[in-house]
């Protein structure tokens, strides 16, 4: 285990290296500097000069990759350029909105998953399983802003239960409270979690399918045990790896997800954060951002490969 | 494929439903783009600020949006720009990861196993950058546009054929009758055009089909967030993002276009989840 824990921690920092060397390389190197496109093509060739020196662009792009990945090893991190602050404050104070939102949509992808598949496997292709199957096949095909939308006009414009967007913040302080921030979460998440949740629960019915046809299964079924019993005590746990495995790499669509949720409902998220980032050419944001999202996403693979190590020992020997 | 196999294809796929439903609907999807491109109700980008929001009618089968132009047309070119990005992004996950992946294949069968290691590292590194992370790169150093959006979407696909060309060559590459063959002198290029492509070209038109609509899908997120198509060209992500600033007048504005993404989607997935069905049974 100690051996696969530490193959697992030299993948996940090799591929931490070499997106940080990609995002520099496209952010940084590409033709058309960051100080040319925030000025514009009307910049004269002094003030040009001038914002690359303020940036630091000046300087041979080695020395600039390691001050970049060093701060951000430290802690340290550049100001934007737009708002005049660390990226790591900005991107901090968005947090509260955008991690919360992710973790929502998980839970419930998770939540609706386990019970549509488990309950479409149960009655493999009876009138229960058809139905969810055909529920998911349209679920897959929804556009999760789009879903959103509709969840607007229902639930903000004909019934007026929830404001169109918006977010009042955790605390008092903010003008909010945290029943009103997890009220206006709510949607976002419910959006977010349906695609994904129709993919998952497409996986759960598979894997329990895979499971039940195991001669393990049989065994318990021939030592007594009824249908019901022989999947919650057998067929559930060994079903949970290729479930786990999605459900992990789903939390990556999760996380770029957000970036288009929280524009439908104007969320001070991390996505609203890059995307207008975009708009104002702050590439050290955008840099960041990009960074920190695509930390996450490998994070959350090594958590997961770690995880099936832990439940499967099959797999650490691979 | 022999007349009689065809025709033998064609009998199964006539009673598989999903591969029927599919179809059609990427048929109608096709069909709109094409005539599109031939005949419009009226002209969409045509602003009629006199008639805007005017409901459903003779003259606007689905009625004008907020600067009156007609909502019909403008569906139906946005179809085009969907087939556009399906086809180019697509394309460019084909022929690169084709390549990549039959290469890689190819060298491990030789021997060398580092190419194989190397593509497929390679191809387990990408997922950390997803089609919107490459997009909003790609924008925020070029600029928003249809062909950044085409690039960040098609660069996504590359690793996905990469690795399911490889998983398949390799299979391929294992069989006595390439041996054969390489007995007889054939090289790897020979081999991989003559015998490893005909046998994984199923699968990859499967995973066309299914990429394709992933792809419909991404650009449609684009276009909504402004990253991707740019007016005047009318696109279903984009329509849907000025429909929603009118919603409390104008419900409906926001959901056609949404209607038309979810079922050219929905037909390009059962498309794809019917060919794979009929090609390859045990699959399922």
């Amino acid at each position: 285990m100690l051996l696969f824990l530490l193959r697992r921690l030299a993948t996940f920092a090799l591929t931490l290296a070499a997106a940080s060397v990609l995002v520099f390389a496209v952010l940084e190197l590409l033709p058309g500097n960051a100080a040319e496109i925030i000025l514009g093509d009307s910049a004269t060739p002094e003030s040009l000069a001038a914002l690359q020196a303020q940036l630091g662009l000046d300087r041979p792009p080695l020395q600039r990759y390691l001050d970049w990945t060093g701060g951000l090893l430290r802690g340290h991190t550049a100001n934007s350029i737009s708002y005049g602050t660390p990226t790591a404050e900005l991107i901090g104070e968005r947090m509260v909105v955008t991690l919360p939102l992710a973790l929502m949509a998980m839970v419930l992808t998770v939540a609706l998953a386990l019970a549509l598949g488990v309950y479409a496997a149960a009655r493999h292709n009876r009138p229960g399983d058809l139905a969810v199957m055909a529920a998911s096949q349209l679920g897959i095909a929804i556009p999760g802003f789009w879903f959103a939308i509709l969840l607007i006009l229902l639930f903000a414009v004909k019934l007026q239960w929830v404001s169109a967007g918006g977010f009042p913040g955790w605390t008092m302080e903010d003008g909010g409270s945290p029943w009103e921030a997890v009220k206006a979460l709510l949607l976002p998440a419910i959006a977010l979690a349906l695609v994904q949740a129709a993919i998952l629960a497409r996986v759960t019915r598979s894997a329990v399918l895979d499971v039940m046809r195991e001669d393990f299964v049989r065994t318990a079924r021939a030592k007594g045990l009824s249908r019901r019993q022989a999947l919650w005590r057998h067929v559930l746990r060994n079903a949970m790896i290729p479930v786990l495995t999605v459900a992990g790499l789903q939390f990556a669509n999760l996380i770029t997800g957000t970036v288009v949720i929280e524009n439908v409902f104007v969320l001070p998220g991390i996505g609203r954060l890059v995307f207008q980032a975009i708009s104002n050419r702050d590439l050290v944001v955008v840099r960041d951002v990009v960074m920190l999202l695509a930390a996450v996403v490998v994070a959350v693979n090594l958590v997961v490969d770690v995880l099936n190590a832990l439940v499967d020992p099959r797999v650490r020997l691979q | 494929m022999s007349a009689a196999k065809a025709a033998g294809f064609w009998q199964r796929a006539g009673r598989h439903a999903s591969f029927v439903a599919g179809g059609a609907l990427s048929t109608v999807l096709a069909a709109a783009a094409l005539l599109s491109l031939m005949w419009q109700p009226h002209p969409p980008a045509d602003i009629d600020i006199p008639n805007k929001l005017a409901p459903p009618s003779a003259a606007h089968w689905l009625g004008t949006d907020s600067l009156g132009r007609d909502l019909a047309s403008q569906l139906l070119v946005g179809a085009q720009n969907s087939i556009l990005v399906g086809v180019v992004a697509v394309g460019i996950g084909l022929l690169l990861g084709v390549a990549l992946g039959c290469l890689a294949a190819a060298q491990q069968a030789r021997g060398r196993r580092w190419v194989d290691e190397l593509v497929m590292r390679a191809c387990d590194f990408s997922f950390a950058f997803p089609a919107l992370l490459s997009a909003i790169m790609l924008t925020a150093i070029y600029g928003p546009g249809l062909l950044m959006s085409i690039v960040a979407i098609g660069v996504f696909n590359v690793p996905v054929f990469a690795r399911i060309t490889r998983n398949a060559a390799q299979a391929v590459w294992a069989r006595d009758y390439i041996m054969a063959a390489r007995a007889a002198g054939k090289g790897p290029l020979a081999i991989t055009l003559d015998h490893v492509l005909p046998n994984i070209a199923s699968l990859l038109v499967v995973q066309a089909s299914i990429s394709f609509a992933t792809a419909i899908l991404a650009e449609a997120a684009l276009s909504y967030l402004g990253l991707g198509t740019q007016p005047p060209q009318p696109s279903w992500g984009r329509m849907l993002n000025e429909a929603q600033t009118q919603m409390f007048q104008a419900p409906m504005l926001a959901v056609y276009p949404g209607l038309a993404i979810m079922l050219s989607v929905l037909g390009l997935n059962l498309l794809g989840d019917g060919l794979r069905d009929l090609v390859d049974p045990r699959a399922r």
